[in-house]
């Protein structure tokens, strides 16, 4: 309990993404919060990459991090602009009314 | 390694409760609040325990363009709560006193990571955190990311210049009826296409075709 070693770490890891998964399917108002969810787990994943890299002593995982970072944000980006565009021809983002293309 | 073990339950929990707060808060932009709050932490977290380039990128591009991003869509968008108008001063929002409890929560954490700070090297009595290299993190960073990940950073930048225009492709709307100048029509005109040259006759004027 005091000693924090990797398990510490990797379990706190796991709860968010966990928490992440959970918000993805729990979610019914916006996909905004979808986006963010997905935000979470990425998050967690750079935890995972980071306490291995320093349990290690290796800095590849501080490297494969950042490239996790940049495709976070591309994400954020893309996903938002999605958004914007749905929201300007639909008038609405509710998870529930997006339901076109269920196959 | 008691400190380390502080350290670690303070942020970690801030950030579990905060990500809990992120998937059930009922107002988006609360929920964006709390992706600040658990991003910091996590950025906290990543400094003491030694990666300090990453904490401080991960304030930088989560909190810094992410969150600020989702912070604006939402905000563009009226979609928190339908029914109330959120984002006019006459009503009750609710934003203020959220952002209170979160603004005072991260003072906290940097207060914390300021304050604990000279703890740090009773850290790597744990078994894993060990500071005692002889470069910092950025340097050891860069001495890898520049030769031998050299493809993946530019692959990357490749990354986030799709990502940029995927953006602007997606959100581009061209609209009806705006003057614009077009500058390849006003550099190839010729003279011959602009200018005519008519020998008027006495007392009859010109009748210019339009």
């Amino acid at each position: 309990m005091i000693e924090i070693g990797l398990g510490h770490y990797l379990t706190l890891g796991a709860i968010i993404f966990s928490l992440g998964t959970l918000g993805i399917f729990l979610n019914r108002k916006n996909v905004i919060v979808i986006l963010m969810s997905v935000e979470l787990i990425l998050l967690a994943v750079n935890i995972n990459l980071v306490s291995f890299s320093i349990y290690l002593q290796d800095i590849t995982g501080q490297i494969f991090t950042m490239l996790i970072l940049t495709v976070a944000a591309a994400e954020a980006a893309i996903g938002l602009a999605i958004i914007v565009s749905y929201y300007r021809n639909k008038g609405s983002i509710r998870v529930e009314e997006i339901d076109e293309m269920k196959g | 390694m008691i400190a380390h073990a502080l350290f670690f339950y303070f942020f970690s929990i801030i950030a579990i409760v905060s990500a809990i707060f992120v998937i059930v808060s009922r107002n988006t932009v609360h929920a964006v609040f709390f992706l600040i709050l658990d991003f910091i932490s996590i950025a906290c977290l990543f400094i003491m325990i030694g990666a300090e380039f990453l904490g401080m990128m991960m304030l930088i591009v989560y909190v810094g363009a992410v969150a600020v991003l989702f912070l604006f869509v939402v905000m563009l968008m009226n979609v928190t709560e339908q029914k109330l108008s959120w984002f006019r001063g006459t009503k009750k929002t609710g934003h203020i006193p959220v952002g209170l409890i979160i603004g005072t929560v991260i003072l906290l954490e940097l207060i914390v990571i300021v304050g604990g700070w000279r703890y740090r090297d009773s850290f790597s009595e744990t078994e894993f955190l060990s500071f005692n290299s002889e470069f910092t993190n950025t340097h050891m960073i860069g001495n890898v990311m520049y030769t031998d990940f050299i493809h993946l950073f530019q692959i990357s930048g490749i990354i986030l210049l799709l990502a940029m225009i995927g953006a602007i492709v997606l959100t581009y709307r061209k609209r009806e009826g705006v003057k614009t100048q077009s500058y390849i029509k006003q550099i190839s005109r010729e003279r011959e296409d602009s200018v005519q040259l008519k020998d008027v006759e006495f007392d009859k004027g010109v009748k210019i075709d339009d």
